[in-house]
């Protein structure tokens, strides 16, 4: 008996290792792209990561709407495009995908379905888009005529690392 | 042309005088005073107060924040307007705050031209740089303003409640019991609200009285009804009724819809300044500008969108009593 509980806590480690090694453990932990990740994108800022009770220090006001729909985290960060478009990513991390669904269905009548996680939409100046639990929203400051495709390639960069 | 860093240099050691101020003219003789009995609110308009897409025009908005409180006073002179609006709190030991409003982000907070000019102006009152101080909640929403910390009393002040702290001891009025940012009662003998209009997911409107919630510790707590009657019954604690006492409200940029956070698709420009000492009709006169936007591109009203501002009227109840929201008894003066 004590033999086999033996063998079964070094099978857990031992698979375990192998998932850490594999890289299983990176795979949606850290959705954001690294500078040069995406041509012409530069991570600005460190993230920033607020749990549902703190996100009022974040989006005092909009924080309800993610509460409601079983936000679990957000996590933020800063980007700069060709050193002339500034953007913000924020990524929520949802209880469920119906929670990012949710989100995703306010407010969106009037923007541009694009191919991109589960479901997104455009707009001339951001981007919104769901894959499984996560709903992740990228806004530029700044509207030029590159900040449309800028912001698509910065997407995907996310898209790819959920 | 001076840069942003050079004006703030210049205008925190004092450089800045008077004869050097905007190459634009200041507004024509001020219509007379509103009568006694109501309530004056300024609408400063300036179309071409943007020189380009994002981009204002620094002199443009010091013209336009001259001609809105020469109007609000009927001064002439700005500065003897500014002098005015200070009143007692005109002194060498006096400090003056500038609650601006950062919270939807770079794209969507008080514009730091703005915050330069009350700031110019205010020191040609007789202001000391060091007696000023800009703050908000923390580091954060005010470098998305474009400032920069500053806790140096030789120069303009500048720091967050998260540098301050918060009073231990909460106090209680009506239905919130909060603990309020040492800057409000501590440091400031008044504090002139710089907030931006803004849509609000729960409160229909954001301006005035909302841009409270900056000044108290865990404002999650009051959002709850439409936050009715939270954003009236902050605004009756003492220390916020009787310290905040004059807004100059934001109305260059606003988001009609989606507020308070940034959504660039939902902003327009206003191109203008809301000014007055009655929080409740500079709130009256701002919702009804977030609705005429609204139905110019065909949008719900907010009552219909199911988040009418209830807080107004209830701050003007006779409870609260903190101004009027009637039109009769509002002097709107559009500019």
């Amino acid at each position: 008996m004590f033999r086999s509980n033996w063998k079964w806590a070094i099978a857990a480690i031992v698979m375990i290792a192998i998932a850490v090694g594999t890289g299983c453990k990176k795979k949606g932990s850290d959705p954001f792209p690294k500078s040069g990740a995406v041509a012409g994108w530069e991570k600005t800022s460190e993230t920033r990561v607020f749990e549902a009770k703190d996100l009022y220090q974040y989006i005092d006001g909009d924080a309800e709407q993610y509460i409601s729909a079983g936000v679990v985290t957000t996590s933020t960060s800063d980007y700069k495009y060709q050193g002339q478009i500034e953007a913000t990513v924020d990524v929520h991390t949802m209880g469920s995908a119906d929670g990012a669904r949710k989100i995703l269905e306010t407010g969106t009548k009037d923007a541009k379905p694009i191919q991109l996680g589960d479901e997104g939409v455009a707009y001339a100046q951001s981007i919104i888009f769901r894959k499984g639990t996560a709903l992740v929203r990228i806004v530029a400051y700044e509207s030029t005529p590159d900040t449309p495709q800028a912001l698509l390639a910065l997407a995907r960069g996310v898209e790819a690392k959920l | 042309m001076k840069n942003r860093r050079q004006f703030l240099k210049e205008a925190a050691t004092g450089a800045l005088l008077l004869g050097t101020q905007s190459a634009l003219s200041l507004a024509a003789t001020p219509e007379p005073h509103a009568t006694a009995d109501k309530s004056r609110v300024v609408v400063a308009r300036d179309p071409h107060v943007y020189s380009s897409p994002g981009q204002l025009d620094q002199n443009r908005v010091m013209a336009l924040l001259d001609r809105a409180v020469t109007s609000w006073t009927g001064q002439s002179n700005p500065v003897e307007a500014w002098k005015l609006i200070l009143g007692k709190d005109l002194g060498p030991d006096k400090v003056i705050g500038l609650k601006t409003n950062g919270l939807g982000g770079k794209g969507i907070c008080t514009h730091y031209a703005l915050i330069l000019a009350v700031v110019e102006r205010l020191q040609h009152a007789g202001i000391k740089a060091g007696n000023i101080v800009i703050w908000d909640r923390n580091r954060e929403d005010l470098e998305v303003c474009g400032l920069s910390i500053n806790t140096d009393p030789s120069r303009i002040r500048c720091f967050g409640t998260d540098h301050a702290g918060y009073e231990d001891e909460s106090v209680r009025w009506g239905s919130v019991n909060i603990r309020l940012s040492k800057i409000l009662t501590r440091e400031c003998s008044m504090v002139i609200g710089l907030p931006i209009l803004k849509d609000h997911s729960m409160s229909g409107v954001t301006f005035a009285m909302k841009n409270m919630y900056g000044v108290v510790h865990w404002p999650f707590q009051l959002h709850g009804g439409g936050c009715n009657p939270g954003i009236a019954d902050l605004n009756c604690i003492p220390a916020v009724r009787e310290k905040v006492r004059f807004t100059i409200g934001d109305a260059l940029s606003s988001v009609y819809d989606g507020g308070p956070g940034f959504h660039p698709e939902r902003l327009w420009s206003p191109n203008a300044l809301i000014v007055g000492e009655d929080r409740v009709a500079v709130d009256q006169i701002a919702w009804q500008m977030i609705e005429r936007k609204r139905a110019e591109a065909g949008m719900k009203t907010l009552e219909a969108a199911g988040r009418p501002p209830r807080y107004i009227a209830t701050a003007a109840d006779a409870a609260h009593n903190l101004g009027t929201d009637d039109p009769r008894h509002i002097h709107l003066m559009e500019i």
